[in-house]
């Protein structure tokens, strides 16, 4: 047998005595340690996935698109100094017949190069095989398209290219880094270069020698890595782990802390004589102090192992879903040294935190004054006695204002937990709103289309009457878009000005009131994101260069700015634009109103129009998004809710024991005196429920706050998350804290009943 | 000290009813069993006992007499293992906890040795706590008249000496108007002379309402207050002694 020393050996009965409120403690470690291992895991975890995927198959640094170029010309790419590998490429978007499928799917075509070891931007074959070289009709599925169309190596595809109707038949199903978040072959030229940086090179005066050499050939400007889509996309994640991997942990272990604070300070006026008794036999403050400190250690580290072990568990459930979300070869979560010695580092300073003031109060004491039992407590009338309102407050009520007046640090600091809690769970299901409110204005009121149709370069008007014409075609509403550069003084921002024409039905501009906004017949309109980020307020002149058509230099003056859900956009009147850029008037594409009954129809027909690049129904893609964002979302807030609700328990379950200890004989005496359980229960629980109710406004406040500064840290130039809490949201998190605290309550009340009446005449604390 | 002793308590009953009226509280054949780990402790063994309306009665024991338990079971905090209890037509033997918390509301007032105020209440409001659950209570400040502490009503008890308190608390009990007031060494954690004043509030109280009071106590001196002297040894009564007269409280000395 283990023999203990006698300290330690209190240590466990003391641990055992107030089980219920350490196992509390613990839970609430837990949660911290577990969000910071899974956040931090899942950082690692995709951190290292990115970088051996962009490694391995070799993934570009800059990108650039271009109308059409000779071969010949990559050679003078590589000439530009800077650059270590170039690739040049045929890209483009086709129509493809999809069997099963009613409406035509658009794709994205990619030539691979065959040659195993120049190639950049590799793939990785999951099934089947890489394409024979000089095989044109062979291709890859990319495996996120095979899996939504249920395609496997064998099976034919009829695409529209160039208007020609041809047979693909896919041979493998492969991944590549390019498309990490979603492949053709053609001779001779090109129109998509992807190029690889000499170390140190500088990526824009690579870009700058590239537009100007790829100038002539149609190129829409080269971009780097970071504003490649599906690298931005991982980017941000990565740093939405790092945010929550931070601030979660932290909010839970402040509270764990501030738990063990208090429970130690009871636990230490409880026992002040026997501290005094230790001191006087020659124990020293050290041994003293580290007593207790071991009671918070075993308290916050058994709550940090268990935390590990449910971090890696969730760790491994993120990183399933990251997999299927990325499109990684390999994506591993594993709980690295860093992240466990962190984990448990951060318990022990949660412990320290928790214990230091607790303690060092009563070792100030000499051993003969901590004999004495504490000095009674002194209370005064509290605030709203003091203005003479005490006839119209019941005395229990006056007790328990009198109590919390009397100890307002406490208070405060309970209050505070409730209210981290309420805005955890506010917060947490503020993306749910924040959703809503972006497919309500977005996806109802903006745009009304049922689909959208792109050409794959710019047509003249007479496509409208043959669109128009088409069965089930309600109504047609054409567009141009123009890729520009916006310059304002030393700023500079690529985008697309969309020309829109004013007797428009089926894509509104909205002002921050939701109401529509008619573009002006001179100016450009942008969106709050994009003026911000020029720096241009309403009536600044912009200077636009035109990356395409006849490449125009100009100034337009900034009519209007709008507060629009899509990030970064500008738009125009469709005929000031064709003004401005001086090109004939012509469209890059239409939105449509049909008509359900002949959706079928109009699909069919459309899948031989040639020169359509791409469809894009509204509720189709409302879909997939949804269904990409859902589990992501629904994982999460399900565990913040559950987390969320362990410190609410937790918050007042600990503080209602700790009343309990301190009015134990108090309690019973009124219970001796007659009065029942409910009436001596409601005493004790009162504090605990005017508690409660003070952090609800507190605790909306902070969740409101929380939500706003996440969507402020979340937008991005894609998507501005708008900083909507629906009230449904608030009252489900407030319905969930007063449950918890009411399952809190429920638990000390089996302690009131078992409250020990007899003892309690004979005992003065 | 003027007074008759009989070594046969049973027999005792009918000149008490002569001068009292029927009995309140009718302890018969009362034991007491606690079950403390494997080892089974008779605190009481086969008491018998009656209190009449407006009696003073003395409980003389020394500690572990089983003079604590007697106090418990007449004040309904605990039931006994055997034998019956009954209180005036209520028969409190197997009572459950809810009517046991009903009849110490009605009928019972507590006084602690150590006073169990609530110390977040005022004098007063410690009287209030308790009038406001009851039926036909006595003022709260008329309460605290009673027990002389009219110029301390809006004290909080960490504001009165010990003395004080303990008169806080015999007002608090006494202002329900119970009909028994059970002390519990009421003057036990008090000087002498505090404790004197305390004795005198607690005749005052059996004098003027004319409510039963029980004192439990080691303390032998204050036996002569009393109308009658239960002496308990080893969970039995082993005595009871009537006195003829009386002492005041400032006769008294220890």
């Amino acid at each position: 047998m283990v023999s203990l020393r006698p300290l330690d050996r209190k240590l466990v009965r003391d641990l055992w005595r107030m089980r219920g409120q350490a196992v509390a403690i613990a839970l609430v470690a837990m949660c911290g340690i577990a969000t910071f291992v899974t956040m931090r895991g899942s950082y690692e975890a995709l951190l290292s996935a990115q970088t051996n995927y962009y490694a391995q198959y070799r993934f570009a640094d800059v990108f650039s698109n271009l109308r059409r170029a000779p071969i010949t010309l990559l050679e003078r790419i590589r000439d530009i100094p800077g650059i270590n590998a170039v690739e040049g490429r045929v890209v483009f978007d086709a129509t493809l017949d999809v069997r099963g499928l009613d409406e035509p799917a658009s794709a994205r075509l990619v030539s691979l190069s065959t040659t195993p070891h120049s190639q950049l931007n590799r793939v990785n074959i999951r099934s089947g095989r890489m394409i024979e070289a000089g095989n044109a009709s062979e291709i890859l599925a990319s495996e996120s398209f095979a899996t939504a169309n249920a395609l496997r190596p064998g099976d034919t595809l009829v695409a529209i290219i160039n208007g020609r109707k041809e047979r693909l038949r896919i041979v493998g199903i492969a991944i590549s880094p390019e498309y990490v978040a979603e492949a053709a072959n053609l001779q001779d030229a090109f129109n998509d270069v992807a190029i690889t940086l000499a170390p140190h090179a500088s990526a824009s005066q690579v870009i700058e020698h590239l537009d100007k050499l790829l100038a002539p050939y149609g190129s829409l400007g080269a971009y780097a890595r970071e504003e490649q889509v599906s690298h931005h996309f991982l980017e941000n994640e990565l740093a939405q782990d790092r945010v929550t991997g931070t601030v979660l942990p932290a909010i839970f272990l402040g509270v764990a802390a501030f738990l063990i604070h208090s429970i130690l300070l009871r636990l230490t006026t409880l026992q002040r004589t026997q501290i005094a008794l230790l001191k006087s036999f020659g124990y020293s403050n050290t041994a003293i102090g580290l007593h207790y400190l071991k009671f918070a250690l075993l308290t916050v580290m058994a709550g940090g192992i268990a935390g590990i072990v449910l971090g890696a568990w969730l760790g491994r459930g993120l990183a399933e879903i990251y997999t299927r979300f990325f499109h990684f070869p390999t994506l591993v979560f594993s709980l690295s040294t860093f992240s466990v010695t962190v984990a448990l580092l951060i318990s022990v300073l949660a412990a320290l935190l928790g214990t230091i003031l607790a303690v060092l109060r009563v070792l100030a004491l000499s051993p003969a004054q901590a004999m004495h039992p504490e000095s009674p407590a002194l209370f005064k009338p509290g605030p709203l006695e003091r203005l003479g309102l005490q006839r119209t407050i019941p005395l229990s009520v006056r007790m328990v204002l009198r109590n919390l007046e009397r100890s307002p640090l406490r208070a405060l600091s309970s209050v505070i937990g409730l209210s981290l809690a309420l805005a955890l769970l506010i917060t947490g299901q503020f993306s749910y709103d924040a959703l809503e409110e972006i497919i309500r204005i977005q996806f109802r009121t903006a745009q009304r289309d049922d689909a959208t149709v792109v050409f794959n370069e710019a047509r003249n008007t007479g496509v409208i009457h043959n669109l128009a014409a088409l069965p089930g075609v309600l109504r047609v509403e054409p567009f141009r878009s123009m890729a520009v550069k916006l310059r304002f003084r030393h700023r500079e921002k690529k985008a697309a000005i969309t020309g829109l024409y004013p007797e428009r039905q089926l894509r509104l501009i909205l002002d921050e009131r939701e109401r529509p906004v008619a573009l002006p017949q001179n100016g450009i309109v942008l969106t709050t994101k994009l003026a911000q980020t020029l720096g241009v307020t309403f009536g600044d002149m912009l200077t636009v260069t035109f990356i395409e058509g006849k490449r125009k230099t100009v100034m337009v003056r900034v009519a209007n700015i709008v507060d629009e859900m899509i990030g970064l956009a500008a738009y125009m009147d469709a005929r000031a634009l064709g003004r401005l850029a001086a090109e004939q008037e012509t469209v890059s594409g239409a939105f449509l109103a049909i008509d359900p009954l002949h959706q079928r129809a109009l699909f069919r027909s459309m899948k031989s129009i040639p020169g359509i690049a791409g469809i894009n129904l509204r509720e189709a893609t409302l879909q997939s998004f949804l269904a990409t964002v859902a589990e992501n979302l629904t994982t999460s807030t399900t565990v913040l809710i559950a987390f969320a609700c362990i410190i609410a328990i937790g918050v007042v379950y600990n503080a209602a024991r700790i009343a309990l200890s301190e009015h134990a004989i108090e309690l019973a005496s009124l219970r001796i005196l007659g009065f029942t359980q409910l009436e001596v229960g409601a005493m004790l629980l009162g504090e605990q429920a005017i508690l409660t109710l003070a952090s609800l406004p507190l605790g909306c406040a902070l969740g409101y706050g929380l939500s706003v500064l996440l969507s402020v840290l979340l937008s991005e130039e894609v998507f501005r998350i708008p900083a909507v809490v629906s009230s449904k949201t608030f009252l489900i998190s407030i319905g969930v804290v007063l449950a918890s605290a009411a399952a809190s309550g429920l638990l000390v009340w089996g302690k009131v009943q078992r409250l020990d009446l007899i003892a309690v005449l004979k005992s003065r604390e | 000290m003027d007074s008759t002793s009989d070594d046969v308590p049973r027999d005792q009953a009918s000149p008490i009813t002569a001068q009292f009226g029927p009995p309140v509280f009718a302890l018969r054949d009362v034991s007491k069993i606690y079950t403390m780990g494997e080892v089974q402790v008779e605190a009481l063994r086969h008491v018998d006992l009656e209190l009449h309306a407006g009696e003073f009665i003395v409980l003389l024991g020394a500690s572990g007499s089983g003079k604590s338990t007697l106090l418990n079971i007449l004040g309904g905090l605990d039931t006994p293992t055997s034998g019956t209890l009954n209180y005036l037509d209520h028969n409190l033997t197997s009572a459950d906890e809810a009517a046991l918390t009903a009849f110490r509301r009605e009928h019972v007032g507590f006084v602690f040795q150590f006073y169990n105020l609530i110390p977040s209440l005022t004098a007063l409001e410690n009287v209030q706590l308790v009038t406001e659950i009851s039926v036909n209570p006595m003022d709260a400040a008329e309460a605290l008249a009673l027990v002389g502490l009219s110029d301390r009503l809006h004290h909080f008890p960490a504001q009165l000496s010990g003395g004080e308190q303990q008169r806080v608390a015999i007002a608090r009990a006494v202002a329900k108007r119970p009909d028994v007031l059970l002390c519990d060494e009421p003057t036990g954690a008090l000087d002498f002379k505090t404790g004197k004043i305390v004795l005198q509030v607690l005749q005052r109280v059996n004098r003027e309402l004319g409510t039963t009071i029980v004192i439990i106590t080691h303390n032998a001196a204050i036996a002569g207050m009393a109308d009658r002297v239960v002496y308990i040894g080893s969970g039995q009564i082993t005595r009871i002694e009537r006195n003829a007269a009386r002492l005041s409280p400032e006769d008294i000395a220890w």
